[in-house]
């Protein structure tokens, strides 16, 4: 069962009309197949003209949509192989941010992304996908370890930020997202980042400081989320739909601002719709950008990042 | 709090020059009417209970740096790229920030020598704007670092700031990894970073250079942190720490080196660059 968005409400009570009239199909003579076909199309159309016009702040709702494809539906159907890999060595685990081998097609990679969790326990165990210190530096430790045998690191972006809590700060969460920034540019392998859902913040930017950046097309990226920004500068969480407008954190503001380079569709009527053909698509897209960067030497991969950053506002 | 209130707080000393009560300052810790030249002539520490006030890009770069250093001209950068607007237009409030400030924005860098150590020196302002890092403020740190990679010296950054410039929006947040590409060509060179980490330092600048210095000195009391203290209580539900987020606990807790006394921040950076002399380039 899907559940509807505020702004799909007319299109949820097509769905519902639709539902209706079939079952009253079965207990009724009359043919309804030419009626239920109409509206079919007519409820199809809506929600394709609803998405294709989605506003900033719908698609921050929609990118964090509860049944939006996490971590674990891309690797379930995006990859052939997941072998996650677990610890920073230093702490603990921290299940926000997971890593490990990965095949995609005929490609060995290393994978490492964030995972929101999809039910309440899973929601807890993954901490809603924000991520710790260790789970950053598990996700260093894991880019090092790619970078010495040559495994090309896809990362899985999807965060509101990273975790704001007392023992994060104590064992240094600002150290930790620096220090996975530059595990992510000192890379002599090549790095294709994906926002999948949210990029929230320095939480987001430490897995997606990559030569190639992609982003789901209903994705949204940005410094702080709506509701933060409105309530600095508008004193007022209300003014979220203003604020995410205002900081243009759409896909397809960024790739014009040249702050993603691909934007990858999503199934009619956003990931959610249809987690295993959004996943196949991305997979595809990442296998694509793979390919290109395939044979660069480890300096020409580490210029490209580089230049992708400084030229940002120069 | 947000930057901007903080800014507004942060505020006592600087902001009164046109009016005869600049004679006092007002200490923000204990409260006491100092007279504010002698204030002043205290590196803006307050006689009476220590506390380490906000200095401006000028005043740092006074304390810190041998006579006759060069102020870098500031770079030119690309202005209000989002047009961004929420009460008021982020051109007013840059131009708003800029009539009460001697410089276009929140970051000066200055070409000189510390004890006659050769060092380029950057310093954040955190009476501009709440020293947020936008894309000038991310352009002149990389623009010190150019410098000291070109003089094949030290780099070290005071960094203050209340987060990010949030109207720029995800141009902001670039910079994070911008200033890193930066860190890591010195390290690279084999010339030291040091940070330098004063009241407050919050937010994207912590979690990208601030945490990236090869020594990381702190102020008495200075706030430093990711997440603010609201955010955090918000989250957790739960009283903070007594101490929480300020320099001293982050020496406890293994983040900075040393937490120095601003009367002897000079002679410890000269001590630092005595040990961290660049090896000779090949
Ligand atoms: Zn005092």
């Amino acid at each position: 069962m899907i559940s509807f968005l505020e702004f799909e409400k007319p299109v949820a009570e097509l769905e519902k009309r639709i539902a209706e009239l079939r079952a009253a199909a079965g207990d009724d003579e009359v043919d309804i197949s030419s009626e239920l076909k109409r509206l079919e199309q007519k409820s199809a159309d809506l929600l394709a003209s609803t998405y294709a016009a989605l506003t900033p702040w719908q698609k921050t709702q929609v990118a964090r949509h509860p049944g939006r494809p996490h971590f674990r539906d891309f690797v379930e159907y995006g990859f052939d192989e997941f072998v996650p890999l677990g610890g920073d060595r230093l702490y603990g685990d921290d299940e926000a941010i997971m890593g490990g081998f990965a095949r995609l097609g005929g490609r060995r990679v290393m994978l490492i992304g964030h995972e929101k969790g999809h039910d309440t326990e899973s929601r807890i165990r993954h901490n809603f996908g924000m991520g710790k210190p260790e789970g950053y530096r598990k996700a260093i430790r894991l880019m090092n370890l790619a970078g010495r045998f040559g495994l090309p690191v896809v990362t899985l972006v999807d965060t509101s930020g990273a975790f704001p809590g007392v023992e994060a700060e104590e064992r240094g969460q600002a150290e930790a997202i620096a220090r996975s920034t530059e595990a992510c540019l000192a890379l002599p392998v090549p790095m294709v980042a994906t926002i999948v859902g949210e990029g929230g913040s320095g939480g987001a930017v430490a897995l997606a400081s990559a030569e190639r950046v992609l982003m789901l097309e209903h994705a949204v990226y940005s410094v702080i989320t709506p509701e933060g920004c409105a309530s600095i500068l508008w004193r007022t969480a209300e003014k979220a739909p203003d604020a995410a407008e205002a900081m243009k954190v759409t896909a397809q503001h960024l790739l014009k601002l040249g702050v993603i380079d691909r934007i990858v569709k999503e199934p009619v009527g956003g990931a959610h719709r249809d987690p295993k053909a959004a996943a196949k698509t991305l997979a595809g897209a990442i296998g694509e950008e793979l390919d290109k960067l395939q044979g660069l030497s480890e300096n020409e991969l580490r210029r490209r990042r580089e230049e992708r950053f400084l030229q940002i506002g120069a | 709090m947000n930057w901007f209130t903080r800014v507004r707080n942060s505020l006592p000393f600087g902001t009164k020059k046109d009016t005869p009560d600049n004679l006092w300052a007002k200490c923000p810790q204990c409260s006491e009417m100092l007279f504010t030249r002698e204030y002043e002539d205290n590196m803006s520490i307050c006689p009476r209970c220590d506390h380490h006030g906000r200095l401006s890009a000028d005043a740092r770069l006074a304390q810190v740096m041998d006579g006759g250093f060069t102020l870098l001209e500031e770079l030119d950068v690309k202005e209000d790229p989002l047009k961004f607007r929420d009460s008021k237009k982020y051109t007013d409030r840059i131009k708003a920030a800029r009539a009460k400030s001697p410089h276009k924005d929140a970051f000066q860098v200055a070409s000189g020598s510390i004890a006659g150590h050769p060092a380029v020196v950057g310093v954040q302002d955190f009476t501009f704007m709440g020293g947020s890092m936008g894309m000038a403020v991310g352009t002149a740190f990389c623009q010190g670092a150019e410098r000291a990679l070109s003089r094949k010296c030290a780099y070290i950054v005071f960094t203050a700031a209340g987060g990010a410039r949030m109207q720029e929006g995800i141009l902001s947040l670039m910079q994070m990894p911008k200033a890193t590409v930066m860190t890591r060509r010195l390290k690279e060179a084999g010339l030291p970073f040091i940070v330098v980490l004063t009241d407050p330092t919050t937010g994207g600048v912590t979690a990208s250079y601030a945490m990236l210095g090869d020594i990381h000195v702190a102020e008495p009391g200075a706030l430093i942190g990711f997440a603010g203290q609201r955010v955090i209580q918000d989250t957790i539900g739960e009283q903070l720490p007594e101490g929480f987020q300020r320099a001293e606990y982050l020496h406890k807790h293994g983040m900075v080196d040393m937490v120095v006394h601003r009367h002897k921040l000079r002679d410890t950076l000269a001590t630092l660059l005595e040990y961290l002399a660049p090896r000779k380039a090949a």
